[in-house]
């Protein structure tokens, strides 16, 4: 039987592995990929805690779903911001872009 | 109809402001009609007054102080009605004179605009009947003083002398004006009616501060002691001006305030008596001066201050009538000697009377007039100036016998300088080319021929030959019999006049030699020094203090504000490399924060 | 009923949203928009000064909504004595401002954009009366201002955009500390100006007293009150010239108006106890600005300094707490917008010549721009008190109402009349007198849109100074109204 503490397992590795994702990644594209991850982690979350625990009005799937869409979204501008990268340096490595500092 | 009579002027300076330049001569005009109108309604004012004695028109409500309605009106009783006649009378005959005078000059139309602008705030303040309206026409006067001192700008002594002019009455204006402030907490009126009947007892100190201010003001317009070095650089306006504004009218203005507010001088006798030694002062100093000086508008000058002293010494020893029968026959004299130098002057383009002499056979009738107007000012019988300075010396015999002294030195000296003046200018020998010097047009002789009919006869209304008909008339509850008769006075006035005039035809005709006073002759040279004394101890040390202020506020004051935003800046320095721009370090902080924070929670759960 | 406040606060921002939809290089459509609408805005405020009944005591034209109802925040509008004469003094310079604002060289649809909004931000800060709409439209001013003063300054406008935002967003949160105490001691919890006038002079003086100093400190940042006034020349300087009329004209008397408008109503005890403290720094104003003025080279900096002279009267007359001192203080903030506006417009007008605004750069001008030199003799006698010039009935009304309360102080005050006459005497010496200069005398003198905002401007001066109840009988009843409280 695969009880609540799966489905937390699961979503703590994906979790820990889009952290470490994003923390390492020099690839724009990877660091978006990777808040994908801790995104899905979180959603994987929600969906389980209403299985188990939940409440019947299905609360958790809702959240799960308005987090898909601003995720969603949240690439999009993301992906923007790449492109903006991109032309501006003719590369996509974060770590050459500094421009925030100060 | 009194309160019209400012208006006619007031419309002429409005015309020439805005339709000057396309008026162009007639402006003069305009603004010659403007005050002959109005002095036909003084004219018809003085009848009025004389039938129905005293009047004072409400004009309406201006402003409230305190809640209390601040009402302007016109006040017509003697004083003002005097000063009414003078002032259209002199102003009619010197704007006529001024058609010639400035006779092509680029600003032509300006200037009749100024001096009708002038002509209606010297009217409005002989009028107004309480302080604020008195005081709004009195720095009015002030204004047009200032923009005609300095109307030939581009000549930089001309700017610098209107901006002394300016100020120097400022300060005078300023106490005046906090005098004013005194006066209403204490009466809680400003009209001048009320003034007969306050009640100083109790507050006498105040009383007498309050009258010491306002008599501040009178210092600073008529150029007294010691506020009176502006008046000698103001010739450097047009001779017309100078007759006009810094001799007839405008400095008298200070002499009429004093005259307009005496119940308040007389019910403080310490207040009176200050007006009376500021005056002898400024009499006697400005007379010695001019016995030195070889710039002839500047004579004329310093003899308006010392002559102007004379009246604030009647007036401060109690001679009410005394103090304002010399401010008219004054205004007509000596009216009449500047307009007899700026015939001059215009005849030989310098105004230095050691470049001049024997220019009566050039300038018949400017000569004839010339003497008249000295002979009138050196107080000579039986023209206008005897009989209105014996009043003074009679008034001051009486019990200021300090004050009679400085009273009759003054008119020795008087005599003498006014002698030299017309002894160097007119005769003896031409110390320089004279031979395109020429007699006046008429438009300048006719009001020099009026003006000396004025200079010889107006003061024998004020003369026993008239029964003292002046003295009746400006106080008339006194009443023209209390007036005495002193003979003894009359021949020591007539006596020293003439010795003055002997003096000076002896040394500058005769070539007497005067024992050399070299000190003293510096001296007076350099009039007491005082223009570089108060420059050394007034004006180099406040701007300094500007200068200081400004120093102090740029290094101390910003200093503080901007050295606040950089001891920001500095702290931040500090903790600004942590900021490295690199997303994924913000991130590694966030997560490892997070961690941290995580075990503690969890230490603490742990622990409960 | 017609919203007319409304309209009149929200008219030039619908100008400036229509200005952001104009192609940006037709420079002339915008200018003619922007123009067209600050000069119906002026319309409507002479609207409401023509309808404003002057006899009635209390608020007019009110507009009153719950905005956000959790924390009883109202859109609450409202003319009385104390703000209708700001009104019209905000909505004429601004028309006259944006007359001058044709020298703007570059961005002009940014330029103008900015400039409705800060409009905008002044009309609603003299007309909100709720404390939450005050202070929005309090902070909505510095925005505008600071990109202004920012983008279209001088030399050095970095520094002064910077050191302006930060000086008054400084005073303003320590306003929001105020207003969010007075807020919470209000039960139930309001920010309304008029029920919080009710309740605070309630509260014991400790109290009363630092509020009053929460709200001091940020009007007095504005007014400027030494010693907080060094923001003041640097942003005059640099500001482009009609901003500098804006900020002379209307910006100071924000902080003058909120003196009036909240210190004294909610805060009457602490006001009573500081008053001496007030007439001090009034009197340091006159005397110590006057000072600084005189010290000066550059024009924009003498007037700018001359203000903060100015301002010492509105001080001292504020803190004369009678109603002729009050009269005097409401009246002098009403002529020194419209003075110290022509007087900055004027010397834009040689700038725009002469790119310099150095005192010895000039000279003679009289002879060669005659109109200029009319207008500015005129209103440097305005300036300098004058009487019969609207200057001098608000000098002279602020000082003989403090006279009976600081007699001394006063009197010392009065030194600044000599001060200031020197300083713009010296001035018009330099300018206009003397021999003419080879270079400034080339100059041409004033076209026809120059004198076009200094007449109006030069006609109300005269106006005011004849008739001075023309203003004055509009705060008659607002100011006793004031005494109550004492």
């Amino acid at each position: 039987m695969i009880s609540l503490n799966h489905y937390m397992f699961l979503s703590a590795i994906l979790f820990c592995i889009g952290v470490f994702g994003v923390l390492t990644r020099r690839n724009a594209i990877g660091i978006l990929i990777s808040i994908e991850l801790i995104l899905n982690a979180a959603n994987i979350n929600l969906v389980a805690f209403q299985r188990y625990l939940g409440t019947p009005d299905g609360l958790g799937q809702i959240f799960a779903l308005f987090v898909v869409a601003i995720a969603a979204a949240g690439s999009v501008v993301g992906l923007v911001l790449v492109i903006a990268i991109y032309r501006n340096g003719k590369n996509i490595f974060v770590d050459n872009f500094n421009l925030m500092k100060w | 109809m009194a309160q019209f009579i400012p208006l006619f002027p007031f419309l002429a300076f409005v015309i020439n402001i805005f339709f000057g330049k396309r008026l162009n001569q007639a402006s003069a005009w305009v603004s010659i009609v403007a005050s002959g109108m109005a002095m036909l309604v003084s004219i018809q004012t003085f009848f009025e007054q004389q039938a129905h004695q005293n009047g004072s028109i409400v004009l309406g409500e201006w402003l409230s102080l305190y809640g209390v309605p601040l009402k302007f009106g016109v006040t017509v009783d003697a004083l003002s009605v005097m000063m009414l006649l003078v002032v259209t009378i002199v102003a009619t005959l010197i704007k006529i004179y001024s058609v010639g005078y400035m006779h092509g000059d680029p600003r032509y139309s300006r200037y009749f605009a100024y001096i009708s602008l002038f002509t209606a705030s010297m009217l409005g303040l002989v009028l107004a009947d309480n302080f604020i309206l008195l005081y709004i026409f009195w720095e009015g006067v002030g204004l047009c003083s200032y923009l005609l001192i300095a109307f030939w700008f581009e000549r930089p002594a001309a700017a610098k002398a209107g901006l002394k002019a300016f100020i120097t009455t400022r300060i005078g204006d300023t106490g005046f004006l906090i005098g004013i402030f005194l006066l209403l907490s204490l009466t809680h009126s400003l009209r001048f009616s009320d003034l007969a009947h306050v009640n100083v007892a109790g507050n006498e100190t105040f009383f007498m501060v309050a009258a010491l201010l306002i008599f501040f003001g009178a210092v600073g317009k008529s150029a007294q002691f010691p506020l009176h070095v502006w008046l000698p650089d103001a010739m450097e306006g047009p001779t017309a001006i100078s007759a006009l504004i810094h001799a007839a009218t405008m400095v008298a203005a200070g002499v009429y305030l004093v005259a307009r507010t005496f119940p308040l001088f007389l019910a403080n006798p310490a207040a009176l008596e200050f007006v009376g030694i500021i005056g002898g002062i400024s009499a006697l100093m400005a007379a010695s001066i001019a016995t030195v000086n070889n710039d002839i508008k500047r004579v004329l000058a310093y003899s308006t201050v010392s002559q102007l002293g004379l009246m604030m010494l009647g007036l401060g020893v109690g001679g009410y009538a005394a103090g304002t029968f010399h401010l008219m026959t004054h205004a007509f004299f000596k009216a009449l000697l500047f307009l007899c130098a700026g015939s001059v002057i215009h005849a030989v383009h310098s105004q230095d009377i050691r470049t001049m002499g024997g220019l009566f056979a050039k300038m018949k009738i400017t000569g004839m007039t010339f003497i008249i107007g000295a002979l009138a000012l050196a107080g000579v019988p039986p023209l206008a100036g005897f009989w209105s300075k014996d009043e003074i010396l009679l008034s001051a015999y009486h019990g200021h016998q300090g004050l009679f002294m400085v009273a009759v030195l003054t008119s020795f000296l008087t005599a003498f300088y006014m002698a030299r003046l017309i002894f160097l200018v007119l005769f003896g020998k031409p110390r320089s080319d004279i031979s395109h010097a020429h007699e006046s047009p008429v438009s300048m002789t006719f009001p020099l021929i009026v003006l000396s009919v004025f200079a010889i006869f107006v003061g024998l209304i004020g003369s026993p030959l008239a029964g003292h008909a002046f003295q009746a008339f400006i106080l008339p509850h006194e009443g023209a019999h209390e007036v005495e008769i002193n003979s003894m006075i009359m021949w020591l006035s007539v006596l020293i006049a003439l010795t003055g005039i002997v003096l000076a035809f002896l040394v500058y005709m005769k070539g007497l030699k005067l024992p050399a006073f070299g000190g003293l002759y510096r001296l007076l040279l350099n009039k007491y020094y005082v223009d570089e004394i108060y420059q050394e101890i007034f004006v180099k040390p406040a701007l300094a203090v500007c200068r200081g202020a400004f120093g102090f506020d740029f290094r101390f004051i910003d200093g503080i504000v901007n050295g606040t935003a950089s001891c920001v800046q500095r702290l931040s320095a500090i903790f600004r490399p942590l900021q490295t721009g690199l997303v994924q370090n913000y991130l590694l902080f966030q997560v490892v924060g997070i961690i941290i924070f995580i075990l503690i929670l969890g230490g603490l759960c742990f622990r409960f | 009923m017609f919203p007319l406040l409304s309209s009149i606060i929200f008219l030039p921002l619908a100008a400036a949203l229509g200005i952001l939809l104009t192609p940006r290089n037709n420079v002339r459509l915008i200018r003619t928009f922007a123009l067209s609408a600050t000069f119906v805005v002026l319309c409507l405020s002479v609207l409401l000064v023509i309808k404003f009944n002057s006899a009635l005591p209390g608020v007019q034209f009110v507009e009153h909504h719950l905005w956000i109802a959790p924390m009883n925040a109202w859109y609450f509008l409202g003319v009385d004595g104390l703000n209708v004469a700001m009104v019209f003094l905000t909505a004429l310079l601004g028309f006259l401002a944006c007359i001058a604002s044709g020298g703007i060289g570059h961005s002009q649809k940014e330029y103008f954009v900015l400039y409705l909004i800060l409009m905008t931000g002044m009309l609603g800060t003299f007309l909100a009366l709720d404390l939450f709409l005050f202070y929005i439209f309090w902070e909505a001013v510095l925005i505008p201002m600071y990109f202004l003063i920012g983008i279209w300054g001088g030399p050095r406008k970095e520094y002064a955009a910077m050191k302006f935002l930060l000086y008054t967003l400084a005073g303003s949160v320590i306003m929001l500390v105020g207003i969010l105490v007075a807020y919470f001691s209000a039960s139930p919890h309001t920010f309304n100006m008029f029920e919080l006038a009710q309740v605070m002079p309630l509260f014991d003086l400790r109290l009363q007293i630092f509020l009053f100093l929460s709200f001091y400190i940020a009007f007095a940042i504005k007014v400027p009150v030494f010693p907080f006034h060094t923001w003041l020349p640097d942003a005059h300087v640099e500001a482009p010239t009609p901003i500098s009329v804006l900020l002379a004209g209307v910006l100071l008397k924000m902080g003058c108006y909120g003196l009036f408008r909240i210190c004294l109503p909610f805060f009457p005890d602490a006001t009573q106890y500081f008053s001496l403290s007030l007439a001090v720094l009034g009197a340091i104003n006159l005397i110590y600005g006057a000072c600084v003025a005189m010290a000066q080279t550059d024009f924009k900096k003498m007037i700018a300094y001359s203000s903060v002279s100015h301002m010492g009267f509105v001080l001292l007359g504020f803190a004369s707490l009678n109603i002729t001192g009050f009269n005097g203080a409401l009246l002098e903030m009403f002529n020194h917008g419209i003075i110290t506006g022509a007087m900055f417009l004027l010397v834009g007008v040689l700038y725009d010549r002469a790119h310099t605004r150095e005192l010895d750069q000039f000279g003679g001008l009289s002879a060669t721009m005659p109109k200029y030199a009319f207008f500015l003799t005129f209103c440097t006698l305005g300036s300098l008190g004058l009487p019969g010039l609207s200057g001098f009935v608000g000098e002279f009304l602020s000082l003989i109402g403090a006279y009976p309360v600081f007699p001394k102080l006063t009197a010392i005050s009065c030194l600044g009349l000599i001060i200031t006459a020197g300083y713009f005497l010296f001035m018009i010496q330099k300018v206009l007198l003397g021999p003419v200069n080879p270079v400034a005398g080339k100059y041409p003198d004033m076209n026809k849109w120059e004198t076009l905002t200094l007449v109006p401007l030069s006609v109300i001066i005269a106006v005011v100074g004849v008739y001075p109840a023309a203003v004055i009988k509009f705060q008659q009843i607002a100011l006793e109204a004031l005494l109550i409280f004492k």
